[in-house]
């Protein structure tokens, strides 16, 4: 099948223009939280995952030191090893390709990737979508870097109500349940509650214990096979598929699960 | 310059872990209790990093225009609005009650 005219590579393509886009916020809040241009296009370039960027400058923005800020950044970045091993066990890259995988493992390109059935769709959407979202992100990002930079006072713009808007538009589509929606409460008021208490950035960390110990023990109460467990906010956070719902064939069992399932 | 050092860290890092899912055999790491922390530690991560950027100054908790700002972005939210209208609206509104005279 050529490439254009396959369906994940499409779908893949008109996610890479619209999470590209979304780059030029990223960009324009790094700036803004203190970065420089050249690290906020390191993020973009060798981080490259979003919600990570968005951890690292949202702990610097408010005061945080780099390490408390790379460590925000790293227990976000869990998530993708968990997609790697999805992306693993589905594409089976060889060689120089299980590393250029590797970096391109995001939401998205996982979203689009694993919403197909047949194993040459599944990699023609990981890439299209993955390398797409690359090459707009990081346009995009510099974009935002130099609007940034020539609006002056952030705080005159709203750029930290932009962050803060942001933060809740990465978090909003995790929560589909009431146990998602239990524990950001629950790790929203231990953060306030810290604040005082200990330097800034800290608190973030706070919350991430305490959410980490949530998911540990949590699994003691929760058999595999009950239901519940699914929505829990692991899945990408966008839904590539959402307007043929229905028609798509039934997502791949995650891992862990039982891989004849 | 010291940052320098933290974002080349946190790029290494976060490159590294992505790797770690394609390196590591499936059965060492297919583990759901593992597969849990990740999503609960995304989720918690994300509110903390709401909260801490609305309502945080230093070591204080104040009520700014922030709160104003994560306000208008849960309506936009809410009516399905598109992630950069979200940014948008939430930058409009800090900096709308910031013209009003809010702090």
């Amino acid at each position: 099948m050529k490439l254009r005219e396959s369906p994940a590579a499409k779908i893949g393509a008109s996610i890479a223009v619209a999470t590209g886009l979304y780059g030029v916020s990223f960009g324009a809040l790094s700036v803004a939280s203190g970065l420089s241009f050249w690290q906020t296009m390191a993020l973009s370039f060798l981080l490259f995952s979003g919600g990570s960027q968005f951890a690292f400058i949202g702990v610097v923005a408010g005061g945080g030191s780099g390490v408390a800020a790379m460590s925000a950044s790293a227990l976000l970045g869990i998530r993708n090893g968990v997609y790697g091993m999805q992306l693993n066990a589905l594409l089976r890259p060889t060689g120089w390709r299980r590393f250029a995988s590797a970096h391109l493992t995001i939401d998205e390109s996982t979203a689009t990737a694993t919403g197909q059935a047949d194993p040459a769709e599944q990699r023609r959407g990981f890439w299209v979508a993955g390398l797409g979202i690359f090459i707009f992100w990081n346009i995009m990002t510099a974009v935002g870097a130099v609007i940034g930079n020539a609006l002056g006072d952030p705080k005159q713009w709203g750029l930290d109500g932009a962050a803060v808007a942001a933060f809740l538009g990465l978090l909003w589509p995790r929560i589909k349940a009431i146990q998602p929606a239990a524990i950001a409460v629950v790790c929203a008021v231990v953060t306030l509650l810290a604040v005082p208490f200990v330097p800034p950035g800290v608190p973030i960390l706070v919350a991430a214990l305490v959410a980490g110990l949530i998911g540990w023990f949590r699994h003691g109460r929760t058999p595999d096979h009950a239901p519940g467990h699914v929505d829990d906010g692991l899945e990408p956070d966008i839904e590539p598929y959402r307007h043929d719902a229905g028609t798509r064939p039934p997502r791949p069992a995650r891992l862990g699960q039982g891989e004849d399932a | 310059m010291n940052l320098w050092i933290w974002v080349l860290v946190a790029a290494l890092l976060a490159y590294l872990t992505k790797l770690l899912g394609y390196l590591v055999p499936a059965k060492v790491l297919a583990n759901p209790r593992m597969s849990r922390v990740a999503g609960t530690l995304t989720i918690g991560l994300l509110a903390s990093l709401t909260v801490v950027n609305a309502a945080a100054t230093g070591t204080a908790v104040v009520l700014d225009a922030r709160a104003g700002a994560l306000a208008a972005a849960a309506v936009a939210l809410w009516f399905k609005a598109p992630f950069l209208l979200v940014v948008l609206v939430g930058a409009l509104a800090a900096a709308g009650l910031r013209l009003l005279g809010w702090p």
